[in-house]
Protein backbone atom coordinates (compact mmCIF):
# COMPACT_ATOMS: atom_id res chain seq x y z
CA UNK A 1 0.00 0.00 0.00
CA UNK A 2 2.85 2.36 0.82
CA UNK A 3 3.92 4.59 -2.03
CA UNK A 4 0.39 5.06 -3.38
CA UNK A 5 -0.25 8.52 -4.73
CA UNK A 6 -2.25 10.97 -2.68
CA UNK A 7 -3.38 14.19 -4.37
CA UNK A 8 -3.71 17.11 -1.95
CA UNK A 9 -5.72 19.82 -3.64
CA UNK A 10 -3.96 23.15 -3.92
CA UNK A 11 -6.18 26.23 -3.77
CA UNK A 12 -3.94 28.64 -1.84
CA UNK A 13 -5.51 27.60 1.46
CA UNK A 14 -3.44 27.40 4.59
CA UNK A 15 -2.26 24.19 6.19
CA UNK A 16 -1.77 22.23 2.97
CA UNK A 17 1.90 21.61 3.71
CA UNK A 18 1.04 20.10 7.10
CA UNK A 19 -1.25 17.57 5.42
CA UNK A 20 1.51 16.63 2.96
CA UNK A 21 3.97 16.16 5.84
CA UNK A 22 1.53 13.90 7.68
CA UNK A 23 0.78 11.80 4.58
CA UNK A 24 4.49 11.37 3.83
CA UNK A 25 5.18 10.44 7.43
CA UNK A 26 2.72 7.57 6.96
CA UNK A 27 4.73 6.35 3.96
CA UNK A 28 2.53 7.61 1.13
CA UNK A 29 3.51 9.74 -1.83
CA UNK A 30 1.84 13.15 -1.38
CA UNK A 31 1.49 15.67 -4.16
CA UNK A 32 0.10 19.15 -3.59
CA UNK A 33 -1.59 19.81 -6.89
CA UNK A 34 -4.35 21.55 -8.84
CA UNK A 35 -3.62 19.56 -11.99
CA UNK A 36 -6.67 17.58 -13.07
CA UNK A 37 -4.69 14.71 -14.63
CA UNK A 38 -2.65 14.28 -11.45
CA UNK A 39 -5.86 14.24 -9.41
CA UNK A 40 -7.37 11.66 -11.78
CA UNK A 41 -4.29 9.46 -11.48
CA UNK A 42 -4.21 9.63 -7.66
CA UNK A 43 -5.39 6.74 -5.49
CA UNK A 44 -6.66 9.07 -2.77
CA UNK A 45 -7.69 12.72 -2.80
CA UNK A 46 -7.49 15.07 0.17
CA UNK A 47 -9.25 18.46 0.11
CA UNK A 48 -7.71 20.25 3.12
CA UNK A 49 -7.71 23.84 4.17
CA UNK A 50 -7.80 26.71 6.55
CA UNK A 51 -9.11 30.01 5.32
CA UNK A 52 -12.11 32.15 4.52
CA UNK A 53 -14.89 30.47 2.54
CA UNK A 54 -15.34 33.17 -0.12
CA UNK A 55 -11.66 33.42 -1.00
CA UNK A 56 -11.26 29.65 -0.97
CA UNK A 57 -14.33 29.07 -3.20
CA UNK A 58 -13.11 31.66 -5.67
CA UNK A 59 -9.78 29.86 -6.14
CA UNK A 60 -11.49 26.45 -6.18
CA UNK A 61 -13.66 27.61 -9.11
CA UNK A 62 -10.81 29.36 -10.93
CA UNK A 63 -8.83 26.12 -10.87
CA UNK A 64 -11.82 23.93 -11.68
CA UNK A 65 -11.24 21.97 -8.48
CA UNK A 66 -15.00 21.75 -7.85
CA UNK A 67 -15.27 19.79 -11.10
CA UNK A 68 -12.18 17.69 -10.31
CA UNK A 69 -13.58 16.86 -6.85
CA UNK A 70 -16.96 15.77 -8.23
CA UNK A 71 -15.18 13.59 -10.76
CA UNK A 72 -12.98 12.05 -8.04
CA UNK A 73 -16.03 11.30 -5.87
CA UNK A 74 -17.88 9.73 -8.82
CA UNK A 75 -14.85 7.60 -9.68
CA UNK A 76 -15.25 5.85 -6.33
CA UNK A 77 -11.77 6.60 -4.97
CA UNK A 78 -11.50 7.69 -1.32
CA UNK A 79 -11.87 11.48 -0.95
CA UNK A 80 -11.27 13.31 2.35
CA UNK A 81 -12.37 16.89 3.09
CA UNK A 82 -10.74 18.60 6.07
CA UNK A 83 -11.92 21.77 7.88
CA UNK A 84 -12.75 24.36 5.21
CA UNK A 85 -12.39 21.46 2.76
CA UNK A 86 -15.35 19.86 4.57
CA UNK A 87 -17.40 23.05 4.69
CA UNK A 88 -16.99 23.78 0.97
CA UNK A 89 -18.51 20.38 0.12
CA UNK A 90 -21.91 21.66 1.29
CA UNK A 91 -24.42 23.80 -0.62
CA UNK A 92 -23.87 27.09 1.13
CA UNK A 93 -21.79 28.81 3.81
CA UNK A 94 -22.96 31.79 5.85
CA UNK A 95 -19.34 33.03 6.08
CA UNK A 96 -18.32 36.27 4.31
CA UNK A 97 -21.94 37.37 3.92
CA UNK A 98 -22.98 34.09 2.26
CA UNK A 99 -21.13 31.95 -0.26
CA UNK A 100 -22.45 29.24 -2.58
CA UNK A 101 -20.20 26.23 -2.22
CA UNK A 102 -19.57 23.03 -4.20
CA UNK A 103 -22.82 21.31 -3.26
CA UNK A 104 -21.68 17.70 -3.13
CA UNK A 105 -23.52 17.41 0.19
CA UNK A 106 -26.89 18.99 1.10
CA UNK A 107 -26.71 21.39 4.03
CA UNK A 108 -25.26 24.70 5.09
CA UNK A 109 -22.38 26.07 7.11
CA UNK A 110 -23.26 28.29 10.07
CA UNK A 111 -21.38 30.44 12.55
CA UNK A 112 -21.22 29.46 16.22
CA UNK A 113 -23.66 31.77 18.04
CA UNK A 114 -23.13 31.02 21.71
CA UNK A 115 -24.81 32.62 24.70
CA UNK A 116 -22.23 31.43 27.21
CA UNK A 117 -19.50 34.12 27.37
CA UNK A 118 -16.92 31.60 28.59
CA UNK A 119 -17.19 29.73 25.28
CA UNK A 120 -14.90 31.34 22.75
CA UNK A 121 -15.18 31.68 18.99
CA UNK A 122 -13.04 30.66 17.10
CA UNK A 123 -13.49 27.19 18.57
CA UNK A 124 -9.78 26.59 18.89
CA UNK A 125 -7.97 23.73 20.54
CA UNK A 126 -8.44 20.07 21.41
CA UNK A 127 -11.94 18.70 21.74
CA UNK A 128 -12.99 15.08 22.33
CA UNK A 129 -14.82 13.64 19.31
CA UNK A 130 -17.55 10.98 19.38
CA UNK A 131 -17.31 8.74 16.33
CA UNK A 132 -20.19 6.47 15.38
CA UNK A 133 -19.57 2.74 15.71
CA UNK A 134 -18.18 1.10 12.62
CA UNK A 135 -16.86 4.27 10.98
CA UNK A 136 -13.81 3.10 8.98
CA UNK A 137 -11.60 6.16 9.60
CA UNK A 138 -12.02 5.66 13.36
CA UNK A 139 -11.51 1.90 13.26
CA UNK A 140 -8.33 2.03 15.37
CA UNK A 141 -9.81 4.44 17.90
CA UNK A 142 -12.30 1.94 19.25
CA UNK A 143 -12.01 1.98 23.01
CA UNK A 144 -9.41 4.74 22.94
CA UNK A 145 -9.53 6.68 26.20
CA UNK A 146 -8.87 9.96 24.46
CA UNK A 147 -10.20 10.88 21.04
CA UNK A 148 -9.45 14.59 21.29
CA UNK A 149 -8.69 16.21 17.94
CA UNK A 150 -7.43 19.68 17.11
CA UNK A 151 -9.98 22.24 15.87
CA UNK A 152 -9.63 25.78 14.56
CA UNK A 153 -12.87 27.21 13.18
CA UNK A 154 -15.67 29.71 13.74
CA UNK A 155 -18.20 28.01 11.43
CA UNK A 156 -19.58 24.48 11.52
CA UNK A 157 -21.50 22.27 9.09
CA UNK A 158 -25.23 21.75 9.60
CA UNK A 159 -25.99 18.89 7.21
CA UNK A 160 -29.39 18.01 5.81
CA UNK A 161 -30.85 15.02 7.75
CA UNK A 162 -30.20 12.83 4.69
CA UNK A 163 -26.42 13.13 5.22
CA UNK A 164 -24.75 10.46 7.34
CA UNK A 165 -23.08 12.11 10.37
CA UNK A 166 -20.11 10.04 11.55
CA UNK A 167 -18.77 12.24 14.35
CA UNK A 168 -19.91 14.95 16.75
CA UNK A 169 -18.42 17.12 19.48
CA UNK A 170 -19.68 19.81 21.87
CA UNK A 171 -19.04 23.52 21.85
CA UNK A 172 -22.01 25.16 23.55
CA UNK A 173 -24.11 22.56 21.75
CA UNK A 174 -23.42 19.30 19.93
CA UNK A 175 -22.25 19.97 16.40
CA UNK A 176 -21.40 17.87 13.37
CA UNK A 177 -17.68 17.05 13.17
CA UNK A 178 -17.74 14.45 10.42
CA UNK A 179 -19.87 13.20 7.55
CA UNK A 180 -19.67 10.34 5.08
CA UNK A 181 -21.29 9.63 1.73
CA UNK A 182 -19.90 6.37 0.39
CA UNK A 183 -16.27 7.05 -0.58
CA UNK A 184 -16.46 10.73 0.44
CA UNK A 185 -15.59 11.43 4.06
CA UNK A 186 -15.01 14.79 5.77
CA UNK A 187 -13.95 16.09 9.18
CA UNK A 188 -14.06 19.55 10.71
CA UNK A 189 -11.00 18.86 12.89
CA UNK A 190 -7.44 18.55 11.65
CA UNK A 191 -6.17 14.96 11.72
CA UNK A 192 -2.80 16.20 10.41
CA UNK A 193 -2.42 18.22 13.63
CA UNK A 194 -4.10 15.87 16.10
CA UNK A 195 -1.15 13.87 17.37
CA UNK A 196 -1.39 10.05 17.48
CA UNK A 197 -5.21 10.13 17.18
CA UNK A 198 -5.02 12.15 13.98
CA UNK A 199 -2.31 9.93 12.51
CA UNK A 200 -4.53 6.92 13.16
CA UNK A 201 -7.45 8.59 11.34
CA UNK A 202 -5.31 9.54 8.34
CA UNK A 203 -3.75 6.11 8.21
CA UNK A 204 -7.19 4.44 8.25
CA UNK A 205 -8.32 6.70 5.40
CA UNK A 206 -5.19 6.06 3.33
CA UNK A 207 -5.43 2.32 3.78
CA UNK A 208 -9.01 2.27 2.44
CA UNK A 209 -9.51 1.71 -1.28
CA UNK B 1 -16.87 16.55 25.88
CA UNK B 2 -16.13 20.21 25.40
CA UNK B 3 -12.90 22.02 24.65
CA UNK B 4 -9.94 20.87 26.72
CA UNK B 5 -7.54 23.24 28.44
CA UNK B 6 -4.26 23.47 26.57
CA UNK B 7 -0.68 23.22 27.77
CA UNK B 8 1.60 25.13 25.43
CA UNK B 9 5.38 25.04 25.45
CA UNK B 10 7.25 28.14 24.31
CA UNK B 11 10.67 27.91 22.73
CA UNK B 12 12.76 31.01 22.18
CA UNK B 13 15.05 30.49 19.21
CA UNK B 14 18.27 32.39 18.65
CA UNK B 15 20.66 31.52 15.80
CA UNK B 16 18.95 28.18 15.25
CA UNK B 17 19.15 27.16 18.92
CA UNK B 18 16.58 27.00 21.71
CA UNK B 19 17.53 29.58 24.30
CA UNK B 20 16.07 30.73 27.59
CA UNK B 21 16.49 33.88 29.61
CA UNK B 22 15.11 35.28 32.82
CA UNK B 23 13.11 38.51 32.57
CA UNK B 24 14.31 38.83 28.95
CA UNK B 25 17.99 38.82 29.92
CA UNK B 26 20.92 36.46 30.36
CA UNK B 27 20.05 33.91 27.67
CA UNK B 28 21.68 30.48 27.54
CA UNK B 29 21.46 28.09 24.58
CA UNK B 30 19.72 24.80 25.31
CA UNK B 31 19.78 22.83 22.04
CA UNK B 32 18.16 21.90 18.71
CA UNK B 33 14.57 23.21 18.33
CA UNK B 34 13.48 20.21 16.27
CA UNK B 35 14.63 17.76 18.94
CA UNK B 36 12.82 19.77 21.59
CA UNK B 37 9.68 19.92 19.44
CA UNK B 38 9.60 16.16 18.87
CA UNK B 39 10.18 15.45 22.56
CA UNK B 40 7.31 17.71 23.65
CA UNK B 41 5.00 16.31 20.96
CA UNK B 42 5.69 12.81 22.29
CA UNK B 43 5.01 14.02 25.84
CA UNK B 44 1.56 15.16 24.72
CA UNK B 45 1.98 18.93 24.56
CA UNK B 46 -1.04 20.54 22.87
CA UNK B 47 0.74 23.27 20.99
CA UNK B 48 4.15 24.86 20.60
CA UNK B 49 5.21 28.46 20.14
CA UNK B 50 8.52 29.41 18.55
CA UNK B 51 9.81 32.93 19.06
CA UNK B 52 12.57 34.24 16.87
CA UNK B 53 14.41 36.41 19.35
CA UNK B 54 16.95 37.65 16.85
CA UNK B 55 16.20 40.02 14.04
CA UNK B 56 19.05 40.01 11.53
CA UNK B 57 18.24 38.92 7.98
CA UNK B 58 20.74 36.09 8.14
CA UNK B 59 19.24 34.68 11.33
CA UNK B 60 15.77 35.12 9.84
CA UNK B 61 16.54 32.60 7.11
CA UNK B 62 18.02 30.22 9.65
CA UNK B 63 14.81 30.58 11.66
CA UNK B 64 12.61 29.81 8.64
CA UNK B 65 14.61 26.61 8.12
CA UNK B 66 13.85 25.72 11.73
CA UNK B 67 10.12 26.33 11.12
CA UNK B 68 10.15 24.06 8.05
CA UNK B 69 12.01 21.31 9.87
CA UNK B 70 9.66 21.52 12.85
CA UNK B 71 6.59 21.37 10.59
CA UNK B 72 7.89 18.19 8.98
CA UNK B 73 8.69 16.61 12.34
CA UNK B 74 5.69 17.11 14.63
CA UNK B 75 1.99 16.21 14.58
CA UNK B 76 0.56 19.12 16.53
CA UNK B 77 -0.07 22.79 15.80
CA UNK B 78 2.50 25.48 16.41
CA UNK B 79 2.71 29.23 16.10
CA UNK B 80 5.57 31.55 15.33
CA UNK B 81 6.38 34.95 16.75
CA UNK B 82 9.19 37.46 16.70
CA UNK B 83 10.01 39.62 13.72
CA UNK B 84 6.52 39.26 12.21
CA UNK B 85 5.86 42.79 11.01
CA UNK B 86 4.23 42.52 7.56
CA UNK B 87 1.87 40.40 5.49
CA UNK B 88 4.94 39.00 3.73
CA UNK B 89 6.57 37.88 6.96
CA UNK B 90 3.27 36.28 8.05
CA UNK B 91 2.98 34.48 4.73
CA UNK B 92 6.55 33.18 4.87
CA UNK B 93 6.13 31.44 8.25
CA UNK B 94 2.64 30.13 7.41
CA UNK B 95 3.98 28.69 4.15
CA UNK B 96 6.88 27.18 6.09
CA UNK B 97 4.26 25.22 8.04
CA UNK B 98 3.20 27.27 11.10
CA UNK B 99 -0.53 27.33 11.95
CA UNK B 100 -0.53 30.78 13.47
CA UNK B 101 1.54 33.91 13.70
CA UNK B 102 2.00 35.92 16.86
CA UNK B 103 2.33 39.69 16.60
CA UNK B 104 3.57 41.78 19.49
CA UNK B 105 5.44 45.09 19.11
CA UNK B 106 4.64 45.50 15.38
CA UNK B 107 0.90 45.28 16.15
CA UNK B 108 1.27 48.16 18.62
CA UNK B 109 3.17 50.26 16.10
CA UNK B 110 0.87 49.32 13.22
CA UNK B 111 -2.50 48.00 14.47
CA UNK B 112 -3.78 47.66 10.88
CA UNK B 113 -1.57 44.57 10.61
CA UNK B 114 -4.07 42.61 12.72
CA UNK B 115 -6.99 43.29 10.38
CA UNK B 116 -4.93 42.81 7.25
CA UNK B 117 -3.54 39.52 8.55
CA UNK B 118 -7.01 38.29 9.55
CA UNK B 119 -8.42 39.18 6.14
CA UNK B 120 -5.59 37.48 4.30
CA UNK B 121 -5.15 34.34 6.41
CA UNK B 122 -8.19 34.15 8.73
CA UNK B 123 -8.58 35.47 12.28
CA UNK B 124 -7.74 32.01 13.65
CA UNK B 125 -4.13 32.46 12.50
CA UNK B 126 -3.58 35.83 14.13
CA UNK B 127 -2.38 35.74 17.73
CA UNK B 128 -1.83 39.02 19.53
CA UNK B 129 1.13 38.76 21.88
CA UNK B 130 0.88 41.27 24.74
CA UNK B 131 3.62 42.00 27.25
CA UNK B 132 1.90 43.51 30.27
CA UNK B 133 3.52 45.34 33.17
CA UNK B 134 1.86 46.28 36.43
CA UNK B 135 1.76 50.05 36.95
CA UNK B 136 -0.13 52.54 39.11
CA UNK B 137 -3.73 53.01 37.98
CA UNK B 138 -4.13 56.30 36.12
CA UNK B 139 -6.76 57.83 33.84
CA UNK B 140 -4.71 56.66 30.86
CA UNK B 141 -4.18 53.18 32.30
CA UNK B 142 -7.29 52.43 34.37
CA UNK B 143 -6.64 48.66 34.56
CA UNK B 144 -3.25 49.19 36.20
CA UNK B 145 -1.53 47.12 33.52
CA UNK B 146 0.41 48.78 30.74
CA UNK B 147 1.41 47.33 27.39
CA UNK B 148 5.19 47.29 27.01
CA UNK B 149 7.08 46.43 23.84
CA UNK B 150 10.57 45.56 22.62
CA UNK B 151 10.95 42.72 25.06
CA UNK B 152 9.65 44.77 27.95
CA UNK B 153 12.04 47.68 27.54
CA UNK B 154 9.65 50.26 26.14
CA UNK B 155 6.40 51.43 27.79
CA UNK B 156 3.65 52.39 25.33
CA UNK B 157 1.14 54.30 27.45
CA UNK B 158 -1.51 51.79 26.31
CA UNK B 159 -3.87 50.16 28.76
CA UNK B 160 -3.77 46.36 28.42
CA UNK B 161 -7.56 45.96 28.58
CA UNK B 162 -8.19 48.66 26.01
CA UNK B 163 -5.53 47.19 23.73
CA UNK B 164 -6.80 43.59 23.82
CA UNK B 165 -10.37 44.74 23.21
CA UNK B 166 -9.27 46.84 20.25
CA UNK B 167 -7.15 43.98 18.91
CA UNK B 168 -10.12 41.60 19.06
CA UNK B 169 -12.23 44.09 17.10
CA UNK B 170 -9.47 44.45 14.55
CA UNK B 171 -9.32 40.71 13.93
CA UNK B 172 -7.00 38.99 16.41
CA UNK B 173 -8.13 35.39 16.95
CA UNK B 174 -6.31 34.71 20.21
CA UNK B 175 -4.40 36.58 22.91
CA UNK B 176 -1.11 35.39 24.35
CA UNK B 177 -0.82 37.40 27.55
CA UNK B 178 2.65 37.60 29.02
CA UNK B 179 3.13 39.14 32.45
CA UNK B 180 6.54 40.79 32.43
CA UNK B 181 6.77 40.96 36.22
CA UNK B 182 6.37 37.20 36.67
CA UNK B 183 8.12 36.01 33.47
CA UNK B 184 10.86 33.48 34.19
CA UNK B 185 10.36 33.76 37.95
CA UNK B 186 8.38 30.49 38.15
CA UNK B 187 6.28 31.67 41.04
CA UNK B 188 2.88 31.45 39.35
CA UNK B 189 0.98 33.35 36.66
CA UNK B 190 -0.41 36.87 37.13
CA UNK B 191 -3.93 35.66 37.87
CA UNK B 192 -5.60 39.04 38.36
CA UNK B 193 -4.37 40.25 35.00
CA UNK B 194 -5.25 36.95 33.30
CA UNK B 195 -8.80 36.93 34.65
CA UNK B 196 -9.31 40.58 33.70
CA UNK B 197 -8.29 39.92 30.09
CA UNK B 198 -10.12 36.57 29.81
CA UNK B 199 -13.33 38.28 30.93
CA UNK B 200 -12.84 41.22 28.58
CA UNK B 201 -12.48 39.35 25.27
CA UNK B 202 -14.45 36.69 23.42
CA UNK B 203 -11.37 35.01 21.95
CA UNK B 204 -9.11 32.44 23.63
CA UNK B 205 -6.50 33.70 26.10
CA UNK B 206 -3.17 32.02 26.81
CA UNK B 207 -1.63 32.79 30.21
CA UNK B 208 2.12 33.27 30.02
CA UNK B 209 4.89 34.20 32.40
CA UNK B 210 5.47 32.58 35.75
CA UNK B 211 4.62 28.89 35.34
CA UNK B 212 6.87 26.94 37.73
CA UNK B 213 4.81 23.99 38.90
CA UNK B 214 1.67 22.17 37.69
CA UNK B 215 -0.63 23.82 40.25
CA UNK B 216 0.23 27.17 38.64
CA UNK B 217 -1.31 25.96 35.36
CA UNK B 218 -4.41 24.76 37.19
CA UNK B 219 -4.70 28.24 38.76
CA UNK B 220 -4.27 29.93 35.37
CA UNK B 221 -7.19 28.06 33.80
CA UNK B 222 -9.46 28.18 36.87
CA UNK B 223 -8.86 31.40 38.85
CA UNK B 224 -7.29 33.08 35.83
CA UNK B 225 -9.99 31.93 33.41
CA UNK B 226 -7.39 31.23 30.69
CA UNK B 227 -7.99 28.74 27.88
CA UNK B 228 -4.37 27.67 27.87
CA UNK B 229 -1.19 28.12 29.86
CA UNK B 230 2.25 28.53 28.44
CA UNK B 231 5.36 27.07 30.02
CA UNK B 232 9.06 27.20 29.22
CA UNK B 233 11.66 26.89 32.00
CA UNK B 234 9.76 24.29 33.98
CA UNK B 235 9.98 21.80 31.12
CA UNK B 236 13.17 22.94 29.34
CA UNK B 237 15.32 22.28 32.38
CA UNK B 238 13.77 18.87 32.94
CA UNK B 239 12.00 19.67 36.24
CA UNK B 240 8.73 18.40 34.76
CA UNK B 241 7.56 16.62 31.64
CA UNK B 242 4.41 17.80 29.90
CA UNK B 243 2.91 14.43 30.85
CA UNK B 244 3.52 15.09 34.54
CA UNK B 245 2.03 18.57 34.32
CA UNK B 246 -1.10 17.25 32.62
CA UNK B 247 -1.45 14.35 35.05
CA UNK B 248 -1.45 16.81 37.95
CA UNK B 249 -3.90 19.12 36.21
CA UNK B 250 -6.18 16.15 35.52
CA UNK B 251 -5.94 15.20 39.20
CA UNK B 252 -7.03 18.77 39.99
CA UNK B 253 -10.15 18.14 37.90
CA UNK B 254 -9.02 20.01 34.76
CA UNK B 255 -10.05 18.43 31.44
CA UNK B 256 -6.81 18.00 29.49
CA UNK B 257 -5.74 15.79 26.59
CA UNK B 258 -3.84 12.74 27.71
CA UNK B 259 -1.68 11.37 24.97
CA UNK B 260 -2.00 7.59 24.92
CA UNK B 261 1.07 6.78 22.86
CA UNK B 262 4.23 8.30 21.40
Amino acid sequence: MAGMAVAILDYNAGNVTSVAHAVRRLGFDAQITADHDTIRAADHVIFPGVGAAATCMQVVRERGLDVALKEAVESGKPVFGICVGMQLLFDHSDEDGGVDCIGLLPGRVKRFELDDPTLKVPHMGWNPVRFVDGEPIARDLVGAADTACYFVHSYYCDPDPSVEVIATADHGHAFCVGVRKDNLVALQCHPEKSGPVGMSILSSFLEAN
Amino acid sequence: MALLKRVIVCLDVRRGQVTKGVKFQGNVDLGDPVEYAIRYDEQGVDELVFYDITASAEDRNLFLDVVENVAASIRIPFSVGGGIDSLDSMRSVLLAGAEKVSLNSPAVRNPDLLGKGAAAFGAQCIVLGVDAKKVDKTDAIPSGYEVVIQGGRTPTGLDVLQWVTEAEERGAGEICLNAIDTDGVRDGYELTLTRMVADAVGIPVIASGGGGEPSHLTDAVTTGGADAALVASMVHYGDYTVEQIKAEMAADGIAVRVSAQP
